[in-house]
């Protein structure tokens, strides 16, 4: 796949965050903070830093992206349709009856979906299973996997930190998305997780902390994990929730809700408006 | 046990009142967890014991009225079930009366081991409520629809498991489950369906509830689809078929007595659940049949498929627990009483 610009990403960033709002407007359900959050870092990786082929998308050599908190998936769908993986217009039937984009996402319905998510947990550890897989095969593409801070609170998350850890699974890298909030309220309040780096730190991993809305920052952390040999790289990305519709950001309510029609044309008016802005800059 | 299936007029059964709007449109319709809700704060209020925990799902499970009226008594332990069943079971087994609010999916999915022995086989009188249960939890899609919880609780000893069938029975059953001394599990749903009893229709745990009588084929059933029974039993009528509908609410210990006598009543016998057919609340009825009473049997529920996206009542309908699939399982299972074949 050519490789967009940094210019062209964010972009495309705004188009995913459209696409976003106007599914899940339609879908009437689902949730918007996590995939409004992450669309950068969905923009950075489909577009720049994965090796993919939507043409062949059972391509041994990809790379794979495991999206772990499978509750974001509108934003993985967005990025998938996007680049050429299925057709856009099959985005408005998200979580409708006979639909291939499942609530949460089911690998055996859509191509380019590599595991099937929604129980928190899980995907960190396929994504393990993948690289150890790859390293057993002597391939060398590269895993990625999207997990949440929330996600965080699972021991599973924690066993698989240390099994990654122990084993230098350097063809591992972890994005976190790290925008404080879950569904009862703030992380910090439902369960304190800081000191993060330390303790990924402690378990032998290398970290990254970078801006998680900074299209640079995600593509210099993903280059540079690919130069660690003896350690899997977790890229703390500090996300806002919600990021690019105003009275979405930094709220935990919009969790797990949907714009309704009203909010969903705000919405899109700041998307639009924000896009004439990053143009116009770069021209 | 002893089964004393003469009793064909069930003048030990009697019928349990009923709202008296079933079948028309405007009936009433609540979602079970309200009664969760509910239930929760006048445990709270009655018993000092009493602790609610949750997993980072408080307001979908109601547990945040709980926790907005006795904050002090409520833990949020965050996305991590099994710790919350085992912090449940040291509190039980300390005393406390600890009611544990996640989704069934997770809880008792993911904590299954947690509950089998630090709950189970120690005997902690941890209270476990299953939040959205069944292809009714609707858009989310098949990772959030609880099709086996009740398959995977009946099999543990020591654990009572209820399946209520609308919110006034959730809550009845949320403050029975605190009386009870020793664990159990009760499951309830997201989306809202009629209240069909009365705050005066009486509840016991392990006393199954006649909804209507009837001679020619019995509906054993349990939760929210119960409701597609009392239609299906109200169209056939007019078709002059008597149909019994027994809630089988107690899936463990169940009232064999009164399922065996419903079978022994009709001799025929229709299955209902909003859960796979094999393992749950169904094979619990035909494991009894088969042992005191076989008749034919037909069985309604999911057929060994997962669910997927798409709303309540066209996933009911898609995946035959509606109405229309009761009157089918009806049908058919006459045929085979007819003909003799068991
Ligand atoms: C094992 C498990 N338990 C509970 C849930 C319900 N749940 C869905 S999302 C979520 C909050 C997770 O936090 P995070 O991923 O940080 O949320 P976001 O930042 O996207 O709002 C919870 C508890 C789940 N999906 N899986
Ligand atoms: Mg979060």
């Amino acid at each position: 796949m050519q490789k967009l610009t940094a210019s062209e990403l964010q972009l495309k960033a705004n188009d995913l965050r459209q696409d976003v709002i106007e599914m899940l407007l339609e879908a009437g359900s689902g949730h918007s903070a996590g995939p409004l959050g992450t669309a950068d870092i969905f923009a950075a990786l489909y577009f720049n830093v994965l090796n993919h082929d939507p043409k062949n998308p059972k391509w041994v050599g990809r790379d794979r992206l495991v999206l772990s908190c499978g509750h974001i998936c509108p934003i993985l769908y967005a990025a998938l349709a996007e680049s050429g993986y299925f057709p856009t217009e099959e985005l408005k039937t998200l979580r409708k009856l006979g639909t291939r984009l499942q609530g949460h996402p089911h690998n055996l319905d859509l191509p380019g979906i590599e595991n099937s998510s929604g129980p928190l947990g899980q995907g960190f550890s396929q994504a393990i299973g993948m690289a150890l897989a790859a390293k057993l095969n002597h391939e060398r593409h590269r895993i990625y996997c999207i997990s949440s801070d929330g996600e965080h609170d699972e021991g599973q998350i924690w066993e698989a930190i240390m099994f990654a850890g122990k084993n230098k699974l350097n063809n591992l890298t972890v994005i976190l998305d790290r925008n404080n909030i879950q569904i009862d309220g703030y992380t910090e309040d439902v369960m304190p997780l800081e000191p993060l780096r330390d303790k990924y730190e402690a378990f032998n991993w290398h970290v990254l902390e970078i801006d998680g809305n900074n299209i640079h920052e995600i593509m210099d952390a993903c280059g540079e994990a690919k130069t660690i040999y003896e350690k899997p790289t977790i890229i703390i990305a500090h996300t806002v929730p919600g990021k690019g519709v105003g009275f979405m950001e930094f709220d935990y309510k919009w969790h797990g809700t949907p714009p309704n029609k009203e909010q969903a044309a705000r919405a899109l008016h700041e998307l639009r408006t924000l896009r004439g802005a990053i143009k116009s800059e770069h021209e | 046990m002893k089964i004393k299936v003469e009793n064909k007029k069930f003048t030990g059964l009697g019928l349990a009142p009923l709202a008296p709007d079933i079948g028309r449109a405007d009936i009433k319709q609540v979602p079970t967890r309200n009664g969760y809700g509910e239930a929760l704060v006048e445990l709270g209020e009655k018993n000092p014991d009493v602790v609610v925990l949750t997993g980072d799902l408080s307001d979908s499970t109601r547990a945040a009225e709980f926790a907005k009226k006795f904050p002090e008594r409520f833990f949020e332990v965050g996305v991590a079930e099994q710790n919350l069943m085992g912090i449940a079971a040291g509190l039980a087994l300390s005393g406390k009366t600890p009611f544990v609010s996640s989704y069934a999916t997770f809880s008792p999915g993911r904590n299954w081991d947690q509950l089998r022995v630090s709950v189970c086989y120690s005997r902690a009188n941890v209270k476990i409520a299953g939040a959205h249960t069944g292809v009714s939890v609707g858009p989310d899609g098949a990772t959030h629809q609880a099709l086996e919880d009740i398959a995977i609780t009946r099999v543990l000893p020591n654990l009572t498991v209820v399946v209520p069938c609308d919110s006034l029975q959730t809550k009845a059953a949320a403050i029975a489950a605190c009386q009870i001394q020793g664990p159990v599990y009760f499951r309830f749903a997201r989306e809202a369906t009629p209240v069909f009893t009365t705050p005066e229709t009486p509840f016991e745990i392990g006393k199954a509830q006649l909804l209507r009588d009837g001679g020619d084929v019995a509906v054993i059933g349990c939760g929210p689809v119960l409701y597609h029974a009392l239609l299906a039993a109200q169209e056939l009528g007019k078709e002059g078929l008597s149909v019994l509908v027994l809630n089988n609410h107690t899936i463990k210990p169940m009232d064999e007595e009164a399922v065996v006598a419903c079978a022994e009543k009709c001799g025929a016998v229709v299955t209902l659940e909003e859960h796979q057919v094999s393992g749950g609340a169904g094979s619990a009825v035909c494991e009894a049949l088969a042992k005191y009473f076989p008749v034919p049997v037909e069985m309604v529920g999911m057929q060994d498929t997962f669910g997927e996206s798409g709303e309540p009542a066209e996933l009911i309908e898609k995946y035959g627990m509606g109405k229309e699939a009761v009157i089918s399982a009806i049908k058919k299972v006459l045929t085979r009483k007819k003909k003799g074949n068991s």
